[in-house]
């Protein structure tokens, strides 16, 4: 495993998402509230390009008639079907044993951790004063 | 093949001799406005079962004279006895349900209840009946219901795949609340009131085009229970297709499942897959069996596609002419589903039909009877 570092944390605001590239994969970024989350681009019914898709929270099912939304961007949409995942788990909402988008390890860390190295940040001059998003791949 | 001894037909269509019949089990003012009016010489019958149409009745059961189903006698010969049925549910199909006066429309249902019970229910022990309720309006259907339900030889409700509206439409919720509290299935069956197309694009020409555009109907109809939530409102409910056919509906299935993961937003009370609610809230009923008879295997893959074998009810659909003979099962079913489809899915799905069912000989072979139950 090698950390790569793929975006400072101010890049990606709470309840947005970044496409990155990691070893040649593509790999989606979210910002779910201050936390980050890390899933192949690539959904698992079909092959779509899950980063493509609109983030969205869940209607939680209840009576008829009731209409609720909960878990505020903790979803992504896949932009093929509509086919809903938790960013949390990867897992499908309507099918969670059977489809699930893979996850990678992700964390933040501080610049003066990271400037000790071994990381591979090509695209980033990693400041010793800022956090950064890390992807372990 | 045949059907072996004891079995539960949860479809046969005894038919009102004429309105005329109906006079006695009319209050005073409506049995004096039925011959006042001439309203007793209307036949009341639906256009969806033309008398005279081969489909509406086979040629060896077609009475001498009269509608077909209207025969007592024969009908306990043919429907009954020739298949040594256990229990056989009658659907008085009738006009009543397409009226547009709503207090005539009750008047006539409860006549026609009523006459079921004294011309048939109280006449052969092996007969229970569906209760005809003046659906166009849902406060005297429920009254009506009321009214019958404590006889518990009624085990289900009828109301007609094609009307007004689809049958998931809250304004029907009234009649499946009491359908629930009584333990009553509510029967869809095939036919339509004919005054909206009974196609997405317009009017057919042909009887052919009608029938057939049945299947089409009860697949809306089902979509309909299911994005509505018909069966989370009201968990315990069965709703049976009859006279449906059976093959369409694993494709149905198939789409309904993937549709709904890319929208189910729209109906977030559907919390799982359709294709699961059906499986547990819907049950069929066999003929017409849409199926190939010569080849056996596709009926069994259909049964492989809709996942279970619990859905199916045996029927015969008398007099309307499926088959020929006594050969009113597709071929080559297994055993344990033959046995489902005979009586256990039958007891499991109306909470009315007490006992157990056992299965005898079949009729005219040497074969010994075998314990069902």
């Amino acid at each position: 495993m090698t950390r790569h570092v793929v975006a400072s944390v101010v890049d990606i605001k709470p309840g947005e998402k970044k496409l990155v590239t990691v070893k040649g994969r593509e790999v989606g970024v979210f910002n779910v509230g201050g936390e980050f989350f890390a899933l192949a681009n690539r959904c698992p019914h079909a092959g779509g390009p899950m980063c493509d898709g609109q983030i969205s929270s869940l209607v939680a099912p209840g009576k008829v008639g009731e209409y609720k939304l909960t878990r505020k961007d903790e979803f992504v949409r896949c932009p093929w079907h509509g086919w809903e995942f938790d960013i949390r788990t990867g897992q499908s909402w309507c099918d969670p044993e059977d489809f699930k988008v893979r996850q990678f390890k992700i964390a933040v860390e501080p610049g003066e951790a990271l400037v000790k190295g071994p990381y591979i940040a090509e695209k980033f001059d990693v400041a010793v004063e800022e956090n950064y998003v890390v992807i372990d791949m | 093949m045949k059907v072996p001894h004891g079995a539960i037909d949860c479809d046969i269509h005894p038919a009102v001799p004429a309105t005329s019949a109906l006079l006695p089990y009319l209050d005073d003012y409506w049995r004096d406005q039925f011959i006042n009016r001439h309203i007793d010489k209307s036949p009341f019958t639906l256009m969806s079962y033309p008398p005279n149409s081969p489909l509406s009745c086979r040629p060896d059961w077609r009475p001498a004279k009269g509608l077909p189903g209207s025969d007592f006698d024969a009908l306990r010969r043919d429907a009954l006895d020739a298949f040594g049925t256990k229990y056989a549910i009658c659907n008085v199909l009738h006009g009543a349900v397409a009226l547009f006066n709503e207090d005539m429309a009750a008047a006539l249902c409860a006549a026609v209840n009523d006459w079921t019970v004294k011309e048939l229910l109280d006449r052969d022990p092996r007969l229970r009946a569906s209760i005809l309720i003046p659906y166009q309006n849902p406060e005297l259907a429920v009254k009506e219901i009321e009214r019958v339900a404590p006889d518990q030889r009624f085990v289900q409700i009828t109301m007609l795949v094609m009307g007004d509206t689809l049958l998931g439409n809250r304004r029907y919720w009234p009649i499946y609340k009491a359908c629930e509290k009584y333990g009553l299935p509510i029967g869809v069956h095939a036919g339509s009131l004919f005054r909206t197309a009974p196609t997405y694009s317009g009017w057919p020409s042909y009887q052919v085009e009608d029938y057939v555009s049945n299947g089409a109907a009860f697949e809306n109809m089902l979509v309909s229970f299911i994005a509505e939530g018909v069966f989370q409102q009201y968990q315990k409910l069965k709703m049976i297709c009859v006279e449906s056919g059976i093959t369409w509906l694993p494709t149905l299935l198939w789409r309904i499942n993937k549709e709904w993961r890319g929208v189910r937003a729209e109906v977030p009370w559907l919390d799982r897959a359709p294709a699961e609610v059906v499986r547990d809230n819907v049950r069929f009923t066999l003929q017409p069996v849409d199926a190939p008879s010569s080849d056996p295997d596709k009926f069994l893959r259909t049964v492989e596609h809709i996942g279970t074998d619990k859905v199916f009810l045996f029927s015969t659909d008398y007099p309307h002419w499926h088959f020929d003979g006594g050969e009113v099962l597709p071929d080559g079913l297994p055993e344990a589903t033959l046995k489902k489809l005979l009586t256990d899915n039958a007891l499991e799905t109306y909470p009315r039909l007490n006992g157990g069912g056992t299965i005898g000989q079949v009729p005219g072979t040497q074969n010994n009877g075998e314990k069902i139950r």
